[in-house]
């Protein structure tokens, strides 16, 4: 018998498992029995046992979020068995590189555009005076600049820009 | 009774093993078992790497790994192989999100960027009369595929 005490039944994890339902079960609150097949792919990909231990490490509130970005992946790589998710990342690194490019050249443009309009005596005036528009196109790499950093720092996995599943075993320097 | 450890006539039981050691991938050393020579994980998970396996195994598991690609073609596992690796790494260090939170992260960025490019493209329309109309969400829609 596998009912759980009280007669609820089993969340999806027991009852693949076939095992008797605990009152604290880890996984039922977020594997419930009328989603059978969201256990079954993280199962298939991590690991029951896995998946408890990282369960287990964290908070109870972050459990929840922990469980779906797991079930996320987990699809992913059913989905693309050699990539998974890391092929999302890679053609969302290019989309942030393509970007970036064409914001440069709008950059550009306006700078262009900005030497056109001014006079030579007022250009010559205006070296080294910073008027607002400037100091928010600054302001905002600036920021952006961290947050460029930011990523990057998280993508320490790949150089920014490249396939990060080009070049195996290359990736030694993260890894000794 | 020989009590010399080194006696050359002692065949040490630990040549054979000793030199499969010394051969072991960073999986079969983690394991601690013999790695044979038709190892599917050795040509992936080099000795040299230890900590690149630890991670593969604490998420993924080593006989998933194992199996993952065994299932695939013999040219797509080092890929496979190194997609895991990454996958395991952005686990180990952000246990909640992992990858879906680097997903986050850049998409976050696209959007950060379009609207920069967009408010950039409005500003040159705006102070370059002379150039023909043009749309600042012009291009910011375009696949790069």
């Amino acid at each position: 018998m596998d009912r759980k005490t009280g007669g609820s039944s089993p969340c999806a994890s027991c009852k693949l498992l076939r095992r008797r339902c605990a009152k604290d079960c880890i996984f039922a609150p977020y594997f419930p029995p009328d989603d059978p097949h969201k256990f079954a792919i993280v199962h298939k990909v991590f690991g029951a046992s896995n998946v408890s231990k990282m369960l287990q490490e964290l908070p109870v509130h972050q459990r929840g979020d922990a469980a779906s970005s797991l079930v996320y992946e987990a699809n992913a790589r059913v989905r693309d068995p050699v990539y998974g998710c890391v092929g999302a990342i890679s053609y969302l690194q290019n989309q942030v590189a393509q970007l970036q490019m064409q914001l440069a050249m709008a950059q550009a443009e306006i700078l262009c555009v900005q030497m056109q309009q001014e006079t030579p005596f007022a250009r010559e005036q205006k070296i080294g005076i910073d008027d607002d528009d400037d100091h928010d196109d600054k302001h905002f790499m600036l920021q952006h600049s961290g947050f460029s950093h930011g990523v990057n720092q998280f993508m320490s996995f790949s150089s920014p820009g490249t396939n990060v599943v080009q070049e195996p075993l290359k990736r030694e320097s993260l890894w000794a | 009774m020989s009590t010399s450890s080194h006696n050359s006539n002692n065949t040490s039981p630990s040549p054979i093993i000793n030199e499969s050691n010394q051969r072991r991938c960073a999986a079969c050393k983690y394991l601690r078992k013999r790695c044979s020579r038709d190892c599917v994980l050795s040509p992936y998970f080099p000795a040299s790497l230890p900590h690149r396996f630890a991670c593969v195994h604490k998420i993924f598991g080593a006989s998933n790994v194992a199996r993952t690609l065994q299932q695939l073609p013999v040219h797509q596992r080092a890929q496979a192989a190194e997609a895991m690796s990454a996958e395991a790494y952005w686990r180990v260090q952000d246990p909640v999100y992992g990858s879906v939170g680097v997903i986050n992260l850049l998409q976050q960025h696209i959007y950060m960027n379009q609207r920069e490019l967009a408010r950039t493209r409005a500003h040159i329309a705006i102070h370059s009369p002379t150039r023909g109309p043009c749309s600042p969400w012009a291009g910011l829609w375009t696949s790069p595929i």
